[in-house]
């Protein structure tokens, strides 16, 4: 394979795991991110590991009106895409967000309206091309509202409907996308946390999207069993759930 | 960044001691604003080396990124969670062979400088230390210091064997050697007793770059310390037949097992040992024909047993290391052999090796004599006594105690062994002078204390 893969949000720990899924499938990467010297760690890592192009740049993913022209930077350096993934995102605090409105908008931009903006673009481009995929990090939180992080849920949420919305749009141009709905992973945001459970590597986490695009998946929970466990949470009552302590 | 207090162990899972965990995922978040910090690679030293109790501990396992890799001259820089086991994966291929090797492929690079580990070709080739061409040491205050013989070269030579006190290691540069194979040509060699053993290995220096021994520490009376000489160098291409030859850096697939959970405390014990051991003396024993073997065999072989701590049970085990000057190291490890036996304590896995000449670190290992390595059964203060009286032969002897596997050294004996801890802390105490980095060990050996 020789096709590019963009990465946005490259620093993650899932981006990472999915990054060296692919670097060893022979594909070639672009890693955006705020932090470009992380990035270059990254990018030269991967290089030497599974002896790929990577390339990597500044990406600032508040700065909607930057959007353009950085999509047109990575394609004029790396050709046409194969592929987008999504990777950037923000947990944030509820109890900060319910004091705070700047926190609440923050966790809303990021997760769902900066997102939507650089995804808008990657979009165009792919329908042009009639090929390629776009993959979108949502969450298991985006499937029923909770006290404990609602507006990370609902800024995921709606990220996960507007990925729906690209899949049946895309469709006809050939264009496959996927929603990967993590449960617990091993990463910075989930370290020290208590209460998890089956808390899966974010290589494997990679592999698995990895392959779930390979197979032109529409959603895929990681690990797998999530998709039952969110099942029996979506499907009790409201009128029970609303006195839970969740 | 999130922390999590954690009760944490060596690998010889003795000690227990809660700490205070954070583990960065990019390089730039190493260092942390704290009062006592202590990076920690795979937790492959045995005792409290990379413990800090109550005190904050980097776990740098994610700090792991090739940065550099020179194929034509075979330097390779990385980040210092980098483990060997994913070093080897990618250079191997490419003809290029660490320097020196511990027997574990899976410690991190920056473990290794901070343990100066050796191999089993430290008679030739020296400790660990001495393929790291250059460092990055992360200071108590967050400075960026490269190290080198060259350049701060205190600091490289305190940072080399100073068990992680002298700052987070945050890159390591090593020179590699080529080689032409995967492959190992190997050859065994019984002996009856200790002396032969002795001879055998001063046979090997000449003979072979790799040799270490394997003792059977169960034997007694004019078997004492029979044991098994295992010889190797690297194999050239044209030694390998057939497949192999046409991929002579490929290695064959290997079968990883996984012990599951902690074994009974009871499964090794005096007797089960002492079958494995007559077993294993006889079988290896007699290869004295030269055979080829992959390098993780051969250098590698308790890798293929996932957790294999797990089988010494939920009190855990001390490896006991040592090492004694030339002139009195029979005598020397003929007594520790004695005691072993006279106390009907159970030892494991004793190794032998001959070291070659005291490497640059101020408080590396290893020294121009004979070291011996067994592990015991963590059975309280039997096994202490035990320990302490080994360390007053080795004393008497002039030898010491290897830090990265202790967890019961006392703070006089260990001043005794080592002569340069006083240059060591000098260059310590300008680099740290607020006594930051700090470990259980060195807490338990007093080492930020004057003398």
């Amino acid at each position: 394979m020789s096709g590019t893969v963009l990465i946005l949000g490259a620093t993650s720990a899932i981006a990472r795991g999915t990054a060296a899924a692919w670097a060893q499938r022979g594909y070639r990467l672009y890693l955006a991110g705020r932090d470009v010297e992380s990035l270059r760690r990254d990018a030269a890592d991967l290089a030497i590991r599974y002896g790929v192009a990577v390339h990597f740049g500044a990406f600032d993913a508040a700065a909607h009106d930057s959007h353009p022209a950085f999509l047109q930077r990575v394609t004029d350096e790396m050709g046409e895409l194969e592929g987008v993934l999504l990777a950037f995102g923000y947990l944030g605090s509820q109890a900060k967000a319910a004091g705070d409105f700047r926190e609440t908008l923050a966790i809303i931009n990021r997760n769902f309206v900066d997102a939507v903006s650089i995804l808008n673009l990657c979009a165009d481009h792919l329908e042009q091309r009639g090929r390629g995929f776009i993959a979108g990090i949502a969450s298991v939180a985006g499937d029923r509202g909770r006290q404990s992080n609602y507006t990370y849920g609902a800024a995921k949420g709606a990220f996960a409907l507007y990925l729906q919305g690209l899949r049946n749009r895309l469709f006809p141009a050939g264009v496959r996308v996927l929603t990967i709905k993590p449960g617990f992973v091993d990463t910075a945001m989930t370290f020290g946390m208590p209460g998890l459970f089956l808390v899966a590597a974010p290589a494997y986490v990679g592999e698995r999207i990895v392959t779930a695009i390979e197979r032109g998946r529409d959603v895929i929970y990681v690990p797998w069993f999530w998709r039952w466990i969110m099942l029996i949470i979506r499907s009790i009552p409201e009128r029970l759930f609303k006195r839970l302590k969740l | 960044m999130n922390t999590l207090d954690k009760d944490i162990a060596g690998w010889g899972r003795y000690p227990v001691q809660r700490c205070e965990l954070v583990r960065p995922e990019r390089h730039s978040e190493l260092w942390s604003e704290a009062t006592s910090l202590l990076a920690r690679g795979q937790g492959r030293s045995y005792g409290d080396a990379a413990l800090n109790e109550g005190g904050r501990v980097v776990l740098t396992e994610r700090i792991n990124r090739f940065l550099a890799f020179d194929r034509d001259q075979g330097i390779v820089r990385a980040e210092a969670g980098l483990t060997l086991a994913e070093l080897l994966a990618v250079t191997v291929p490419r003809g290029w062979f660490p320097l020196v090797t511990p027997g574990t492929k899976h410690v991190s690079l920056g473990g290794c400088v901070a343990a100066d580990v050796h191999g089993k070709n430290h008679h030739h080739d020296g400790a660990f230390g001495r393929g790291v061409r250059e460092l990055e040491l992360i200071t108590a205050d967050g400075r960026r210091l490269r190290c080198s013989p060259q350049e701060n070269a205190a600091a490289f030579h305190a940072t080399l064997g100073g068990m992680g006190l002298t700052g987070i290691i945050g890159e390591v540069e090593l020179q590699l050697q080529p080689i032409d194979s995967a492959w190992i040509r190997a050859r065994h060699q019984g002996a009856a007793n200790l002396e032969q053993l002795f001879e055998l290995l001063q046979d090997s220096d000449e003979q072979a770059r790799y040799s270490v021994a394997w003792v059977d520490l169960m034997s007694r009376g004019a078997a004492l310390g029979r044991g098994v000489v295992m010889n190797g160098d690297h194999a050239g291409r044209d030694e390998l037949s057939g497949g192999r030859r046409l991929t002579p850096l490929r290695l064959p697939p290997h079968k990883v097992r996984n012990i599951p959970i902690d074994m009974p405390g009871w499964l090794l014990n005096g007797l089960s040992i002492r079958a494995f051991n007559s077993r294993y003396f006889r079988s290896e024993g007699g290869r004295t024909a030269p055979f080829l073997v992959d390098y993780d065999t051969f250098f590698y072989p308790l890798d293929t047993l996932h957790n294999w701590n797990r089988l010494y049970g939920k009190r855990g085990f001390v490896q006991y290391q040592c090492v004694v000057p030339t002139a009195g190291a029979l005598a020397a490890m003929q007594q520790i052999m004695q005691r072993l036996a006279a106390s009907g304590h159970p030892a494991f896995l004793g190794v032998l090796k001959r070291m070659g000449a005291q490497g640059e670190g101020h408080l590396s290992f290893p020294m121009e004599g004979y070291t011996l390595a067994m592990d015991l059964p963590m059975k309280g203060a039997a096994t202490l006594a035990l320990l302490d009286a080994f360390d007053a032969v080795v004393l008497q002897h002039g030898g010491r105690v290897y830090l990265a596997k202790d967890a019961r050294l006392a703070p006089e004996s260990f001043r005794a062994m080592y002569p340069q801890f006083d240059a060591w802390q000098q260059v310590r105490h300008e680099l740290d002078p607020q006594g930051v980095f700090s470990s259980s060990l060195s807490r338990r050996l007093r080492m930020g204390e004057a003398q």
